[in-house]
């Protein structure tokens, strides 16, 4: 199943946010969105996951997702977004409840995705008990249970310190790793873009328009190795040569708004 | 440029000072015993004051004599008499006003449309002094239970449904749309996020309730009952005896505590998460 944005603009209000916006994420396929701060990355996310209404434009799908997957296009929030009164597993669960699946597939599903995030053993620990590593594996993990197509990350990490993130972003690459499964990746860290995504998408201060799209010919798995580190730092490089003078006008921007 | 002095260098040598802590107190901590200590004190203080004559009992009887008069009055069966009017009263007026305040609540925290309406009526309505409304009651209702238990529900009611809507508008945003992005129903929605979200705002107006509850059936049976703790107390001070006006007072004071246990108890059980 491929994931298009058709041309979709936003406003909110007065502000322009998006202009013109059009890319394809194709079945299996990991792609980055970055630019400078208020650019529109989130808006774009909430956009394609049908949580916003685009001012023009359309996100659209094409092809049928896997006959298992029942939330196609699943979101993976920053802020986690988990309920504090539920336990790791009836978290898990909770987007499981409205389908229409026996008790006994439903504890499979969860316990799969349990597993998958290595959250078995917390599966009756609290949120508000958590790091905000593990609070995120649990939002991963609800994520998996409902077997998306592809998955709509908005700065997953960006809320963690940088030891748990470079555990999580292991945690990313492993899953995204056999192509069964897509991503769209908003983030404003260009490493983590570099190392995960198959394309990256540039965009410009607000409005968001596509300044460039970079592909990154490597396989995740070859990401990670030494050698393959010179080529990245490359990428970042190149990315943040395209934004680097947008993102101080954007910073100035909002220091005086 | 700020002229500063410059740091000296002090030999290795030198004697080091400690650093002075200054981060003590501004704890919002109470001790386990002290309030009970201070009670115990203070009840202590006022028996002795009455047992050595400085206190004219007609005016502030001795905690001893309320006592003996609480005794008195379970002994006869008229406190039992008096608490259950005020009890049921009470209870029935607290749970209609209750469920009518949870539904229209959460009709004006879900819906656009009960918002507007229904703000715009609590505004209004909800400054009233309820027991001012009670001769009206009486005029509709008849001079039985019913304007009384209308006057509790009605004051508790405006309560409920202020703490249940802005409990529903507490709800995190970002809970909802994780919902909605699993395309979770909207009863599920309801259900399984925004109840448990608002239940601390909820919990913490039924805390308010029990006390408004307890305000207006006291009035409301100063102004027109023969049983019930208010009407006691009222007549006990047209008596004169002081003893049995606080015995009554203490009564109140008990129950109110009563329901605070009741209402902590509940929160222990349905708030553990917090």
């Amino acid at each position: 199943m491929d994931l298009i944005a058709n041309r979709i603009s936003h406003r909110f209000g007065e502000l322009a946010v998006l202009d013109d916006v059009s890319f394809t994420v194709s079945a299996g396929e990991v792609v980055a969105i970055v630019g400078p701060s208020g650019c529109g990355k989130s808006t774009l996310l909430s956009i394609l996951g049908g949580l916003l209404q685009p001012s023009s434009g359309a996100p659209e799908l094409r092809g049928s997702p896997p006959a298992d997957s029942l939330n196609p296009l699943t979101f993976v929030f920053q802020d986690f977004a988990l309920l504090p009164w539920a336990t790791v597993e009836e978290n898990v669960e909770f987007p499981l409840l409205h389908a229409q699946l026996s008790a006994a597939q439903r504890r499979a599903q969860v316990e799969d995705a349990l597993r998958r995030t290595g959250l078995t053993d917390f599966r009756k620990t609290y949120p508000k008990q958590l790091s905000g590593g593990m609070r995120q594996r649990v939002g991963i993990s609800r994520a998996l249970a409902v077997r998306p197509a592809i998955l709509l990350m908005d700065e997953p990490l960006s809320a963690l310190d940088s030891q748990t993130r470079e555990l999580l972003m292991e945690d990313f690459v492993r899953l995204l790793a056999d192509g069964g499964m897509g991503a769209v990746y908003v983030t404003h860290n260009l490493e983590e873009a570099a190392r995960l995504a198959d394309r990256i998408v540039v965009l410009s201060r607000r409005p968001g328009r596509i300044r460039e799209v970079v592909s990154v010919p490597m396989t995740r798995t070859e990401r990670s190795e030494i050698a393959a580190r010179e080529k990245l730092l490359a990428i970042q490089n190149q990315i943040w040569s395209l934004i680097r003078n947008e993102a101080i006008d954007a910073e100035r921007e909002v220091q005086h708004a | 440029m700020l002229d500063r002095a410059t740091t000296d260098t002090p030999a290795k040598d030198a004697p080091a000072r400690r650093v002075r802590f200054r981060g003590a107190g501004f704890v919002p901590a109470s001790s386990r015993f002290g309030g009970w200590i201070a009670l115990a004190l203070v009840i202590a203080i006022w028996q002795a004051a009455g047992s050595a004559g400085l206190v004219n009992p007609l005016f502030l009887p001795a905690p001893s004599a309320i006592v003996r008069a609480i005794y008195q009055l379970a002994v006869s069966g008229a406190l039992w008499q008096h608490l259950s009017a005020s009890l049921l009263r009470i209870g029935v007026g607290w749970l209609l006003g209750t469920a009518a305040g949870i539904a229209v609540g959460f009709g004006i925290g879900l819906s656009r449309l009960a918002r507007s309406v229904g703000i715009t009526f609590i505004s209004a309505l909800f400054p009233i002094p309820k027991i001012a409304l009670l001769p009206l009651l009486i005029l509709w209702l008849g001079i039985g239970e019913e304007p009384k238990i209308a006057t509790i529900a009605l004051g508790v009611f405006f309560s409920t449904a202020i703490s249940v809507y802005s409990g529903v508008d507490a709800v995190p945003r970002n809970l909802i749309r994780m919902a909605q992005s699993f395309n979770v129903p909207f009863a599920t929605i309801v259900r399984k996020v925004i109840w448990p979200g608002a239940l601390p705002a909820i919990l913490a107006g039924f805390r308010i309730t029990a006390s408004v509850a307890l305000l207006l059936v006291v009035s409301a049976e100063m102004i027109g009952a023969q049983y019930g703790i208010g009407a006691f107390v009222l007549q006990a001070g047209n008596l004169m005896q002081t003893d049995q006006l606080l015995a009554g007072v203490v009564i109140l004071s008990v129950f109110g505590l009563a329901v605070g246990r009741v209402i902590n108890l509940l929160e222990t059980r349905l708030l553990h998460w917090r």
